[in-house]
């Protein structure tokens, strides 16, 4: 009897550290991954083809800092009405959300480029992913080794 | 952050025609990303600047849509071609509904 009460207090211990942690973490570490990214990708463009290249994907392979990682953007085109880059998309697969920006360029724009500083919360892929005017999208894609997060608090 | 957030924009005043001239801003923002709880346990809500618009003589060229993982007092560059004089107007949209607004001249040689 005794011996039974006690793996039941065992289990009962377990159980609710296992419940206790699923708690704590679920909400706040419930990351993205390359799926959701995917899934953006689709929800934005369906099953068109995307292509590899024209991208000039410009991240740190090392980020000591994850609250401030530096992201600069160029895609090769000459920026004309008809032949320039409509849009670009930015996503993560190790965050929170998938999302980190997305750019909407003009021929007025001159050139299809932009830097901005991002939060990364681990190490983890960032896709980008470029529309151009006649509807090819290209893609890109770099890993970012993040030594301390960027998320939480 | 209780401050107003106080936009910085570099441009260069001067440029030639068919010139594509580098813009860089930056704004004072805490770009709370909704995923941080407070000591009490309890999450901070979501408050972040979500797009940023840059136009010249009234022409939007160049728009950013930013997520939470932009980083604290957001820092965005661009490029423009410079075609005529003009003056141009930079607009940061924060969650809340507030509009931050800044202008800057540029002459054409």
């Amino acid at each position: 009897m005794a011996q039974r009460a006690a793996q039941t207090r065992r289990e009962t211990l377990i159980a609710g550290m296992a419940s206790f942690a699923a708690a704590a973490i679920a909400p706040s570490l419930a990351l993205a991954d390359a799926a959701a990214v995917e899934a953006e990708i689709k929800k934005l463009y369906g099953d068109k083809k995307v292509e590899a290249g024209k991208i000039k994907l410009d991240v740190p392979q090392i980020a000591e800092n994850g609250l401030v990682v530096p992201i600069n953007i160029e895609v090769e085109s000459p920026m004309t009405a008809a032949d320039h880059v409509k849009s670009v998309h930015v996503f993560a697969d190790g965050n929170p959300l998938p999302g980190i920006v997305s750019y909407t360029f003009t021929p007025e724009s001159g050139r299809a480029a932009a830097s901005a500083r991002m939060r990364l919360a681990q190490t983890q892929n960032i896709i980008c992913v470029a529309e151009m005017a006649d509807g090819k999208i290209f893609t890109a894609k770099s890993e970012v080794k993040v030594t301390i997060g960027g998320c939480g608090g | 952050m209780s401050n107003k957030p106080t936009p910085r924009v570099r441009v260069p005043a001067n440029a030639k025609k068919d010139e594509i001239v580098e813009i860089k801003t930056l704004i004072s923002h805490e770009m709370e990303s909704g995923q941080r709880r407070a000591a009490d346990g309890k999450t901070i809500p979501r408050k972040i600047i979500n797009t940023f618009t840059a136009a010249f003589n009234g022409k939007v060229f160049f728009e950013a849509t930013w997520h939470p993982a932009v980083s604290a007092n957001p820092y965005q560059s661009m490029f423009f071609r410079a075609s005529e004089s003009g003056e141009f107007a930079f607009s940061w949209k924060d969650d809340d509904g507030s509009v931050y607004e800044s202008k800057a001249k540029l002459t054409v040689a």
